[in-house]
Formats: structure tokens, C-alpha cells, sequence
């Protein structure tokens, strides 16, 4: 009797909890998006045109999934690094939109015209968050720190690999491909690099966020945990972070820019589903969201509380051919799926319009790009004449792979899929879409276990070197080079304009590469789409960067 | 008693003896491989190649399986091998963002279903029944996801009365002791924040508890509607006892017996299986986590993550059959 009396009143409580939620809205939780919102105490201010800052400058950064690691060097997803952009600084930086680099944590640089000495000047006066300076000894101790298994700091025992070191530098300590021979404190804040090699891409690899510095300190305290405790130089600094919820990073009081950052507090929140992060954003919770589905993009443009962020391009999706098996081993039907694929079709029915049709394997704007390529039309009939020429009248059968899983250059790629296989029946050729596991799906194309795929590649440097030589360097297989393309003239092409340094001379030797690929046709260059942010119109100074990290030091909000 | 639960705890060895071997198997027969998953896609062979000797998966299968148990025997769940942290302290923050959500949502059911079913029997065949089982049998085939966007656009967007995402307000962070946020906030004291952690589990609460509320609503019925035509309750009527003495008295305990089976199952099935509710209202659960771990082959984490929900969802079971014998004197072990 006395039990039933509880379960009665359990239910009471809980009825009445939610009858009280329903009708009050009024905490701290409630969604601010009604710009008309009266602003109290101002009111005898002068009215200004300019917005002005907003008293609370929180911002809330939403995205699709959560960081790996804050320890940037040993992890490669595009989430870690663009958490610890905020936090960390490299040598040289990138500009806001662009991969063109200038001072960072250096103020100046110079190298000797063999390509094997850099010098770098260092910023005086700049502390890590815990207080120590900044200076050429932390430098030294970052990069050996990724370069020798053997470091106190590698933390090789806790699994730590820093395999971006080991791609962009050419191995590791020991290895004889390994570029970075020694390198040497020449003053408190001058260090120079001693080079076992010229390095054509070195300075642009120094301004990618894998290279920053972390305070030394930091490894001495926080050992191998330093992947949850990061300290760094960079405009924040790190508070809290509640897995796959949450990151929490403070304004760095100390930073060496004057008047920088804007904003008191930045948080990093996951929200998994596209649909419900919209949701967030139209409900005022959150001010910019990340992956904006392009269905999505006529919704939030024509709305004025809101602004679309746009990436520059920065990768290119492309359908590759397995170029040794047979019938993708003959040119002229590799050439011929060139003609029969309707490029700007697929950008407007899957881009929401936001892509360029591609037709080299690098992106527009990158040193090197042969814009004097004449790319493959769009014409059904040419290709069916190739294929005839190719001794293929009646067509053939084949298996087209695609992705299970969304990609910046793909957001639709089981889409894209159905859209080429209707190109390709148009000119009597019959693909049969297969699909599996994302990491299936990269191993066995790794393998080359396809005939047809789809897949693509997303810039970090800014250097063309990192699409061609992965891409499509016979150096590359097994690897990114996954159409087991070997053309010995392209592979010796790469590898001497990898080991030059004059940007002149590469970009001669780049253009040269693209001319012989675009011949053999090993891919259909399908587009360079631009990644699309959506954010609140009180979000100010914020410009999305290529690489998909910024640094949001500059962004505001406003009233 | 005390003996049978022992019995019962023994069992529970062989259980989950049982149930590593098959993940074990399952997980290693999937192709893809860590290390591949963890470099992405621009990943170079000899760095994956390197990445698979550090981690130790180009062992054979046996030893590797040897290593996790001899840990496992000493408390350790291992280390993720993506993140690098230790499985047994990273877990917990996701086990109890889950528990958390799964209190609630059977809470929600419970209230609701027995209620919704003991009426509908109590008045079999009247309006409040048929519109009941309607509901009941629309809420057993509503598809989840469909149902929290809908609630998500209705109540988040569109009135604005509930929050879209998350377990609190990430402006104004619970600090977090225990990682129940109820509780938490209440030793913190925070009222405030207690108020805000509640509005952020009432639609995923109501959106996981949908399922099992029509369960237990149309279990509750058919058991009352039995209990209810047995002859003790004739007596008790006989005696002009009033109807609402009659059911929630009399006839409630013994009605319960079978809800009470239900209530168990889905609490265990709530527990690992509420990942659509987790990803649609961005709640870091323990579903959620072990579907990263899948799609991630982060293989330590996706055993033990298996292995906890499978002894919770046991340890339920066993609790529901204790609960029996306080329900039912008749019953014993």
C-alpha cells in the first residue's frame, strides 16, 4: 500500500516535470535567435550602422565528429587538427584563404640555393600557455621528437606514430630516404635545418598544422597523455573536453598578438547527424556548423539570419581506372569513359552547384596547375567510336566501386554512382555498382582488387606534390596511387620536381606531369567541389581555410 | 537466495568466455584493418605497414586474443587504439551518458505503458482502450530516427522548448563527478544546471522509450486482463471493494510478473542498442561508441565495449529475477 503510494506519486512528478518544461523556456538553454531582441542599457547610445560585438563572445563550432587526439603530429583526421589550429602554432602560417605562407612562430627564413641549409629567425618574447618561453630549443625538441622512435618524447611505447613526419619528410631518423639530416640551435631563437636532400615542398610542410610546437615542458609533465593535455602558443587555450560531446578552449590572455582573439571561449561540439546540426543552428544553439548537406544550401541562403562560409577547393574526386587489368589497360577506353561522363550534370544534381568540373588530379590554383589542358568533353557518341576503335562495338560489363561513406570531394558518392552508371549505358557500357566497408574499401583498392572506383584526395600543404607523387607516381603503389598508373616518364618527372627548390622551375615540371597523364588518361577527373559552412549573421571575420583547420583568432560575434 | 545469485554470478563466466571468442571472431573476420582506418585514406602502405607492427595486429589472431585476456583477467579492458587511452577510464563517461538516458526512458515507459495498460484493461473495449493500443501499436512500428527528427523539429526548431543536441549546455559546462549529470548537478548544487541536464533528456528519453512503452502498455494489458478474470478477484469484488482498490491493490503484483520480464530485456537491449537516439540527439552513449569502434576496427575497444554491455545486460536479468520473488512469495529459487 505504502509502495503503490510512491509509484503514484513517481508518476505525479513526472507528469508534472513535464508539464512545467513545456511552458517555460526562459533559462539560460533557451535559443537566441531573435535578432530583435531588446538591448537593455544601450538604449542611449547612438545608433551605428556597424554591428557591434556581442557582450557574451561564445562561440559554438559544430561538427560531424569528434577529435582523435589534441596531440596534432600523431593522428591524420581533419577534426584533431582543427581543434589544435587553435591551440598551436607552426613556423611559418598559411594565409587566411590560401596556402601562401608567411610569419609565425618565425619571423624570418632564409635557405642556400642547394636547397639543403634553412635558417629560421624565431618570434622573441612568445609563451606557451604554462609560462615557459618559446624558443629553439622547443623547435629542436618537436622535431626529433616525430623524427626517432628513440626520443624520450616519441612515446613509441603508447602506439604514438607520426606518420604525416614520415610522409612529408621522407621517413624517419635512420631511414635512407629520411630529408632532415640534423638540426642545429644557432642561438635562442635562431635554428637551422640541415637537409640530407633538397625538398621542394619543406617550407609549405612547415606551415601545416601536423609541425607545430608544443611546449617541452608540457612532454615533461603530461608524458603521453599530452594527446588530452595540449599546450601550445596559440591564441586558446585548452580547458575541458568531454568525449565525442564537447572541447572546451579559453582566449589565451598572454597571446603575442595584440588584441587577438575576439572571442573569450570557443567549444567544438559533435553532432553527428547533418540534419539535427541544421536543426541546432536554426534553433540558436550553435553559431556555425560544419559538412552543410548541399540540399541544405537553398534553404539556409535565402534566409537572412543566416551565412553560407565557403572553402576554397582543395581536392579533387575522381573515377579511377585499375590501368594493368584488362579492358581498362587499353587508353582508348579509358578515354573514352573521359567523353562519356557528364560532369557538370553531377555538379548540379549532387554539389548543390558547388564544385568545378576537374580535369587534372590537382587543384586549381596550385603551383604547377596546367590550366592549358584541354579536358575531355562530354560527348557520348566520340566515345563510342573509341570504343569501337578499342574493338568494343557491343560495350562491356564491369564492376564500379564507390564509397559507403560521404566525403568532402563525394558528399553523395552511392548517388554519384547511379548518376556514371547512367553515362556509361549511354554508350553501351553496363557498370555494376558494388559497395562495402569504408575500410574494406580502401584496403582492397590499395590491393587493386577493382576494376572501376571512386575515391578522391584532400590537400594539407598546398603543395601539388602531395596530389601528383601520391596519386599517380608508380612510387606510390601500393599506396594512394590506387589506378596502378606506371608511366616512367611522370614518376621521373615528380621525383626530380619533389627535390627542387625554385618554384619556377617546378611549375614547369608539374605541368609537364599533367600533360603526359591527361594523354594516358589513368582517372576521369571528376570535380574539385567546395566544402560548404553555414553560420549565424552575427558571425563576423570568420574565413574558412583550404586545409579545413583556421584559426578562428579574428572572429567575432556581433549584436 | 544468496546462493542462487552466486550460481547465477558463476554463470556469467562461461557467458562472457563465450562471448568474447564470437566478437573476437566476428571483429577479425570483418576485413579492413586498424591501422588503415586510423591513417585515413592518404595514408602510405609502409606507414600502415609500420602502424600494424607497433600495434601488434600482425600477430596471429591466437596470440593477440591470448594478450586481451590475460589482461582482461587482471581488470584491464586494454587501450583504444585509436585514441590511445585506457579503454576502462575512457568508457566510463559513455557508459553513464547511456544508463543516464536508459533510467529515464524506461522511467517514461514504465509510467506510461503500465498505466496506459492497466486502464486499458480495466475498461477493455472502451475508447481510452482501442486509442491506447493504436498508439501502442504505432509506437512498436515507429521507426525511431523518423520520430526523433520530428520531435527535434517540432520542439527544438520550431517552438523552441527543448534543446536539439547533447546532454547540457556546452556554455555553461556540469562539472562533471560521477558522470550522471542528475546527480552531479545536485551535489554541485547547481539547480540551475540540474533543470537544463533534464530538459536535455526528455526528447531522447521519450524518443528511446517509445518502443518499450507500447511493449509494456500492451503487455501490462493482456497480463491485467488475465489477472482480472482469476478467481481471487472475483472474491475481492465480491467483498464491494472499489475498481481502483481492485486493480492498482490486488490485482497490480501479480499482473506486473510478466511486465516485469519485458522491463528487463529492454532495459538490456536500451543499454547497447539505442545508437540511432544517440547519434540524432548527439548523446555521447555507449552505443555510440561502439559503432565508432567498429567502423574505426579499434578492436580492443569494440570487445570490451561488448563485453560491459553484455554483463550489464545480464546483471539486469538477474535483478529482475530477484525482484520476482519480493513480487511473488510463491516464487523460489
Amino acid at each position: 500500500m505504502f509502495k503503490k503510494n510512491y509509484f503514484l506519486l513517481a508518476l505525479l512528478l513526472l507528469v508534472t516535470i513535464f508539464i512545467i518544461s513545456a511552458c517555460s523556456s526562459d533559462d539560460a538553454n533557451a535559443p537566441v535567435n531573435d535578432s530583435n531582441a531588446e538591448n537593455n542599457g544601450n538604449n542611449d547610445v547612438a545608433e551605428e550602422p556597424a554591428a557591434e560585438p556581442a557582450e557574451e563572445q561564445v562561440l559554438i563550432f559544430a561538427r560531424g565528429g569528434d577529435s582523435v587526439s589534441l596531440d596534432y603530429a600523431s593522428v591524420t583526421d581533419g577534426e584533431s587538427s582543427r581543434v589544435t589550429k587553435q591551440i598551436y602554432e607552426t613556423l611559418v602560417e598559411f594565409d587566411q584563404d590560401s596556402f601562401e605562407y608567411g610569419e609565425g612562430l618565425a619571423t624570418d627564413w632564409s635557405w642556400d640555393d642547394d636547397g639543403l641549409r634553412f635558417v629560421f629567425q624565431l618570434r622573441e618574447g612568445v609563451e606557451f600557455h604554462d609560462g615557459t618561453d618559446f624558443n629553439a630549443e622547443a623547435v629542436k625538441v618537436n622535431f626529433e621528437r616525430w623524427a626517432d622512435a628513440e626520443h624520450p618524447f616519441a612515446f613509441t611505447d603508447d602506439n604514438y606514430v607520426y606518420s604525416v613526419y614520415g610522409t612529408q619528410f621522407g621517413g624517419f631518423k635512420g631511414d635512407d630516404s629520411h630529408v632532415i639530416d640534423e638540426i642545429n640551435i644557432l642561438g635562442d631563437f635562431e635554428i637551422e635545418f640541415i637537409l640530407n636532400r633538397p625538398l621542394g615542398s619543406f617550407m609549405q610542410n612547415m606551415g601545416m598544422s601536423y609541425f607545430a610546437i608544443t611546449s617541452p615542458a608540457a612532454f615533461e609533465e603530461h608524458g603521453s597523455k599530452i594527446n588530452e593535455n595540449p599546450v601550445g602558443t596559440g591564441p586558446f587555450k585548452f580547458v575541458s573536453w568531454a568525449k565525442d560531446d564537447s572541447i572546451i578552449l579559453d582566449k589565451n590572455e598572454n597571446y603575442w598578438q595584440e588584441g587577438l582573439p575576439k572571442l573569450d571561449r570557443v567549444i567544438f561540439q559533435v553532432i553527428p547527424d547533418n540534419s539535427a546540426r541544421l536543426t541546432a543552428l536554426r534553433s540558436g544553439e550553435i553559431d556555425i556548423m560544419d559538412g552543410l548537406s548541399p540540399d541544405d544550401i537553398a534553404t539556409v541562403e535565402s534566409d537572412a539570419a543566416y551565412q553560407l562560409f565557403e572553402r576554397s577547393t582543395n581536392n579533387v574526386g575522381y573515377l579511377g581506372f585499375h590501368t594493368e587489368k584488362e579492358p581498362f589497360d587499353n587508353v582508348l577506353v579509358r578515354r573514352a569513359i573521359n567523353h562519356a561522363v557528364n560532369k557538370e550534370a553531377l555538379i548540379g544534381a549532387l554539389y548543390g552547384g558547388l564544385a568545378q568540373s576537374a580535369k587534372n588530379a590537382v587543384p586549381p590554383g596550385y603551383l604547377g596547375y596546367n590550366d592549358d589542358i584541354e579536358e575531355y568533353e562530354f560527348n557520348p557518341e566520340k566515345a563510342k567510336e573509341l570504343l569501337t576503335e578499342a574493338g568494343f562495338p557491343d560495350g562491356f560489363e564491369f564492376e564500379l566501386w564507390t564509397m559507403p561513406v560521404a566525403r568532402p570531394y563525394m558528399p553523395n558518392p552511392e548517388r554519384a554512382a547511379e548518376a556514371l552508371q547512367a553515362d556509361l549505358a549511354d554508350v553501351g557500357l553496363t557498370a555494376k555498382i558494388v559497395t562495402m566497408e569504408w575500410a574494406t574499401y580502401l584496403e582492397k583498392t590499395t590491393l587493386g582488387e577493382q576494376d572501376v572506383f571512386m575515391l578522391g584526395w584532400s590537400g594539407v600543404n598546398g603543395d601539388p606534390d602531395y596530389f601528383l607523387a601520391n596519386l599517380l607516381s608508380a612510387d606510390a603503389i601500393p599506396g594512394g596511387n590506387r589506378t596502378f598508373y606506371r608511366n616512367a616518364d611522370v614518376t621521373r618527372i615528380l621525383d626530380e620536381a619533389k627535390t627542387i627548390v625554385d618554384p619556377a622551375i617546378r611549375d614547369e615540371l608539374y605541368k609537364e606531369a599533367q600533360r603526359l597523364i591527361h594523354e594516358d588518361a589513368p582517372m576521369v577527373p571528376l570535380v574539385h567541389s567546395v566544402p560548404i559552412l553555414a553560420g549565424g549573421a552575427n558571425v563576423k571575420g570568420y574565413v574558412a581555410h583550404p586545409s579545413t583547420s583556421e584559426v578562428l583568432s579574428f572572429v567575432e560575434l556581433t549584436n | 537466495m544468496f546462493s542462487y545469485i552466486i550460481r547465477r554470478l558463476y554463470m556469467l563466466i562461461p557467458v562472457l568466455l563465450g562471448m568474447s571468442i564470437v566478437t573476437f571472431s566476428i571483429i577479425h573476420l570483418i576485413p579492413g584493418n586498424p591501422a588503415q582506418t586510423i591513417l585515413g585514406e592518404q595514408a602510405s602502405a609502409q606507414a600502415i605497414e609500420e602502424l600494424e607492427e607497433r600495434l601488434g595486429l600482425n600477430k596471429p589472431y591466437i596470440v593477440q586474443y591470448g594478450v586481451y585476456m590475460k589482461d582482461l583477467v587482471q581488470g584491464d579492458l586494454g587501450t583504444s587504439l585509436r585514441t590511445k587511452q585506457e579503454i576502462s577510464k575512457e568508457m566510463w563517461p559513455y557508459l553513464a551518458a547511456t544508463m543516464e538516458l536508459t533510467f529515464f526512458a524506461m522511467l517514461f515507459a514504465m509510467v506510461i505503458g503500465v498505466n496506459a495498460g492497466i486502464i486499458s484493461a480495466w475498461k477493455q473495449n472502451s475508447a481510452f482502450d482501442y486509442i491506447s493500443m493504436l498508439i501502442a501499436l504505432i509506437g512498436v512500428s515507429m521507426p525511431i530516427f523518423w520520430l526523433a527528427l520530428m520531435q527535434q523539429w517540432i520542439f527544438a526548431q520550431e517552438l523552441a522548448w527543448l534543446p536539439a543536441f547533447g546532454r547540457n549546455n556546452p556554455r555553461s559546462p556540469i562539472e562533471t563527478i560521477t558522470n550522471f549529470y542528475i546527480i552531479d548537478t545536485i551535489i554541485n548544487g547547481r539547480f540551475d544546471q540540474l533543470w537544463v541536464a533534464i530538459k536535455h533528456l526528455i526528447l531522447p528519453a521519450i524518443a528511446l522509450g517509445t518502443i518499450p512503452m507500447a511493449i509494456i502498455a500492451r503487455m501490462t494489458r493482456s497480463s491485467m486482463l488475465e489477472v482480472l478474470r482469476s478467481d481471487y478477484i472475483r472474491t475481492v469484488n465480491a467483498k464491494g471493494s472499489k475498481t481502483v482498490v481492485v486493480v492498482y491493490k490486488h490485482a497490480l503484483k501479480n499482473a506486473l510478473i510478466p511486465v516485469l520480464t519485458v522491463v528487463g530485456l529492454q532495459t538490456g537491449t536500451l543499454l547497447g542498442g539505442a545508437i540511432l537516439t544517440e547519434t540524432i540527439f548527439s548523446w555521447p552513449g555507449i552505443g555510440r561508441y561502439i559503432f565508432e569502434a567498429i567502423g574505426n576496427r579499434d578492436y580492443p575497444v569494440i570487445q570490451s565495449g561488448i563485453l560491459v554491455v553484455a554483463t550489464m545486460f545480464v546483471m539486469i536479468n538477474l535483478f529482475v529475477d530477484v525482484m520476482y520473488t519480493y513480487i511473488d512469495p510463491r516464487i523460489k529459487f
